[in-house]
């Protein structure tokens, strides 16, 4: 977060933009990345307990890379993870298109609410009543079960930003497009949904992070095999917490640190 | 290019061939940590079943889903009370334990316990009991008596760590009281209240984990305990957290092996059930999860830090095992503890 | 020119299917299960009793004291005004760290917009619980922040700033937790803004605040919506982080809610405590949906 910005973003001048915001901005990441590198650190731990440091070592990660269990839960929540992001964002986003480019229509409001209805419900509540009904209708579909279960509370997750980022945003690009005999696909593929893009990737962000931290519902969900990360992790309460979970979560973080940093160089522009 | 392929060909055929060498599979349902890693190699390299651990965080979340009706799980571990509940709703499997040929390997005291009179559901997994743990060298006191802990001195005041559990609590609280477990009477429950609300002033916290760290860091200098877990924090964290055993007794609680309706693979679970009798197999247990067992012969096969471990030494004051509480008592600890935290 | 799905109202819905499909399926089925449940009589082992009872709403306000009377008790009307009170701080919190934050990512350039947005999320790829546990290494007794305090001489050697264990503890989990629901929405909302106008806006009013205020907050208004929703209610059903930084002394609507379905084995009440919330909440989302369609209709004329 270096000096403000070089003023090139869409032609704005100096005006609309805050010299001493930078300051607040780096104090945001800090706050943001103090407890990782806590938590990075104390993956180095020797010792046995998460919360007491004894000695500089990278045994933990050798048990990690050891371990089938938190290696096969950690496979399990990458993988509904980004099933149930996939599923979510495309629901949301047809969603959001109807609700916030259908101008005003009967059932709006019911649309909105069913939306956002998993937000509403505490989820424990969600995670029994879901429970009992899969297991009614005798649906047994493993990872599936889950995946069903993270679709479902991601929907808002996704659904928020993308609507968000449509609510307001011009049509005059789209009907230019047509005017130029462009089809309604066309204009949409190559102009409503590039300009949609921010905000189907800040929704997808969001339920991928959602999915990968989600505890009460897979705890519940969950059947035989298909234990996730965090009710891996939540598990050890009874046995005590080890610095493994640190381990894990740094590799977790640096993979997606690593996804971005190949992310950033590739979309370097070419001079 | 091609060989590469070939390679790869090769190797996931053979990964696909491994997975087939275990013709069947057994689905363990625990806490994370508390199956030793090499005891369930040493039960798939005898029977070649393949064993597979899924975790859960506590007896409530293993009952509501044996509820709920969730299947596929072949052996779970619920704690004595909860082996109770789940016979009376029904949710468990008949086995004949007692014509197993490791049975008789079975603590005398410990056959026929109250939660299963007739043996035909459980076998013993691990025992242990709750009390109190404190540093030795910040605090004055050794816990003789649960007044300690139940009406603390300064030195403790804001560096309190208690159990998060309702039931818990409300046990130990019983046992300084002289109440009787899960008892009817509101009077009772009144004078439990009034002692937790006094307590209240000096806790810093209300948790069920990380208890030992705490302890550690000196962030609290007394806490509720778990007979195994403080000992792997006086060895692997602080030599000075002491367990103690006050005079008005410690709670115990027994977790056991079962088999749920709906299991997969009832037979595998019947091998397993007797293997876990035999001492050499749930030692190795023990020496992972540091909690005494119920097997005759199993220390002969404990490492040295576990012999004389002051934990696991057998108490001389009264252990007294928490048992389901009826409709009247389990609402009136419902009713105690959210006064306490409203 | 209207779209697509303004004109056609089976592309309207057609777009719609999918999301009540899944949601009418695995979630309003679920929904009628719990307030099925909330008028049934409790399983003390868990579970319920197939019997129609209403004592789970009367227990909301009325309990049977120790003397056994049935008394008026407002315990669980102050737990939920307490969730109610730290879940709005909370949001409000991350409504001001989060809309600066924005705003500046948004003045980015496309390249390191991307960047600083992923950076936003990118701490979440790791495990809640462990990113409490370092929240409790940094406010716990000589911890990350007692430490040099102790060093310079500010705190005694064993003394301690006792932040831990405290609603300034849970507010500030809250707002750690939840932060990239307020960011990535807002930043949503802003990425679109023409900044020429925000310019025009401060010739106009003299000022950057005046343009702040009357172009750039009304044009992201959707953005700090739909970032409030998303934080808010969250908030008031979190149980982690409030009971490990808060030290579970007191009852939040989410812990509640979780204790009847654990210990207290009182599902009934539980569900029961979730369709008041749910009530609650929906009602303000329609009290809020009036009143942006009123705002708009004067605006409008």
């Amino acid at each position: 977060m270096s000096a403000p910005r070089k003023t090139k973003a869409k032609g704005a001048g100096n005006v609309a933009h805050f010299k001493s915001l930078y300051v607040l901005v780096g104090f945001f990441y800090a706050f943001l990345y103090f407890p990782i590198i806590v938590l990075v650190a104390y993956s180095f731990n020797t010792g046995t307990r998460a919360m007491v440091w004894k000695g500089f070592g990278i045994d933990w990660y050798v048990k990690v890379f050891t371990n089938g269990a938190i290696l096969d839960a950690a496979k399990n929540s990458l993988l509904v993870g980004l099933i149930a992001t996939i599923l979510a964002t495309t629901i949301a986003t047809a969603g959001a298109l109807a609700l916030a480019r259908g101008g005003a229509f009967r059932g709006k409001g019911v649309s909105m609410g069913v939306m956002t209805l998993p937000l509403i419900v505490p989820e424990i509540v969600t995670a029994v009543a879901t429970l009992m009904f899969f297991s009614a209708i005798g649906l047994n579909l493993g990872l599936g079960n889950l995946i069903i279960a993270h679709t479902v509370f991601c929907i808002p997750f996704a659904f928020m930003p993308i609507r968000a980022r449509l609510e307001g945003m011009d049509t005059y690009m789209e009907q230019a497009a047509c005017d130029l005999y462009a089809t309604e696909w066309q204009a949409f593929r190559y102009i409503t949904l590039p300009m949609m893009m921010p905000g189907i990737i800040a929704g997808a962000t969001l339920s991928f992070v959602i999915s990968l931290d989600d505890f009460i519902i897979s705890l519940m969900v969950s059947s035989a095999g298909t234990t996730t990360l965090p009710v891996y992790i939540y598990s050890m309460i009874r046995n005590g917490i080890s610095p493994e979970v640190n381990a894990i979560s740094t590799v977790l973080f640096g993979v997606s640190l690593a996804l971005v940093t190949i992310y950033w160089i590739a979309s370097k522009p070419r001079k | 290019m091609i060989k590469t392929v070939k390679t790869g060909a090769i190797a996931a055929v053979m990964g696909l061939m491994s997975s087939a060498a275990f013709a069947e599979e057994l689905h363990l349902y625990n806490w994370t940590d508390y199956t030793s890693p090499e005891l369930l190699e040493k039960f798939e390299a005898e029977t070649g079943i393949k064993v597979v651990v899924d975790t859960y965080d506590s007896n409530e979340t293993l009952l509501a889903k044996l509820q709920t009706g969730a299947t596929g799980y072949d052996v779970v571990f619920p704690s004595q009370h909860f082996v109770e509940i789940m016979v009376k709703e029904d949710l468990l499997q008949k086995i004949d334990i007692k014509g197993m040929s490791n049975y008789a390997n079975v603590v005398e005291k410990f056959q026929n316990p109250p939660w299963d009179p007739t043996q035909e559901y459980s076998v013993p997994w691990h025992w242990g009991s709750a009390s109190v743990q404190y540093r030795s060298d910040l605090y004055d006191g050794k816990v003789e008596s649960l007044k300690e802990f139940f009406e603390p001195s300064d030195q403790v005041n804001g560096r309190l760590q208690v159990f998060k559990s309702a039931d818990e609590v409300f046990t130990l609280a019983s046992l300084y009281l002289d109440v009787p477990f899960c008892t009817e009477d509101p009077q009772d429950a009144k004078r439990i209240l009034e002692l937790l609300k006094g307590q209240k002033e000096s806790v810093l916290l209300y948790s069920s984990e990380s208890m030992t760290d705490r302890l550690a860091n000196g962030e609290v200098v007394m806490a509720s305990a778990w007979n195994g877990d403080t000992m792997k924090g006086r060895l692997d964290a602080n030599e000075n957290i002491v367990y103690a055993f006050p005079k008005e007794g410690v709670v115990g609680w027994f977790d056991s092996i079962v088999v749920p309706k709906g299991a997969s693979n009832v037979e595998a679970a019947k091998k397993f059930l007797n293997f876990m009798m035999a001492p050499e197999n749930i030692a190795i247990n023990a020496n992972f999860a540091r909690y005494a067992t119920a097997i005759t012969g199993a220390e002969d096969h404990f490492e040295a830090d576990m012999v004389g471990a002051p934990e696991l030494a057998t108490p001389t004051v009264p252990v007294v095992f928490a048992e389901a509480c009826s409709d009247k008592g389990q609402k009136l600890i419902e009713k105690v503890w959210t006064q306490l935290l409203k | 020119m209207s779209t697509a799905f303004e004109k056609s109202a089976r592309t309207r819905w057609l777009a719609l299917s999918p999301t009540y499909l899944i949601i009418g399926i695995f979630m309003m089925i679920p929904l009628c299960i719990m307030i099925g449940i909330s008028f049934m009589e409790q399983n003390v082992y868990g579970g319920v009793h197939p019997n129609v009872s209403f004592a789970a709403y009367q227990q909301i306000l009325f309990e049977t004291d120790f003397d056994e009377n049935l008394v008026f008790d407002p315990s669980y009307l102050v737990i939920i005004g307490r969730s109610l009170l730290l879940a709005g701080i909370a949001t409000v919190v991350t409504v001001l760290v989060g809309f600066p934050v924005a705003y500046y990512i948004a003045r980015q350039n496309e390249r390191r917009r991307n960047l600083l947005i992923f950076l936003v999320t990118l701490p979440f790829w790791t495990n809640m619980l462990i990113r409490i546990f370092a929240w409790l290494l940094i406010l716990g007794r000589g911890g990350v922040i007692d430490a040099p305090l102790r060093f310079l001489g500010v705190l005694d050697a064993d003394g301690s700033l006792g932040l831990l264990y405290s609603p300034g503890a849970v507010v500030l989990g809250l707002t750690y937790t939840y932060l990239p629901l307020m960011v990535l929405p807002i930043y949503a909302s802003l990425e679109k803004l023409d900044f020429r106008l925000v310019e025009a806006a401060a010739d106009l009013y003299s000022n950057k605040w005046g343009a702040i205020r009357h172009v750039v907050i009304p044009l992201t208004g959707p953005g700090i919506a739909a970032g409030a929703i998303l934080v808010f209610i969250p908030c008031m059903g979190d149980f982690i982080t409030v009971d490990m930084l808060g030290g579970a002394k007191n009852l939040m609507l989410g812990t509640l809610v979780q204790f009847q379905f654990s210990t207290a084995r009182n599902w009934p009440f539980g569900s029961a405590v979730a369709a008041i919330l749910l009530i609650f909440v929906i009602c303000n989302m329609l009290l809020y949906a009036r009143f942006t369609r009123a705002e708009r209709q004067r605006s409008g004329s």
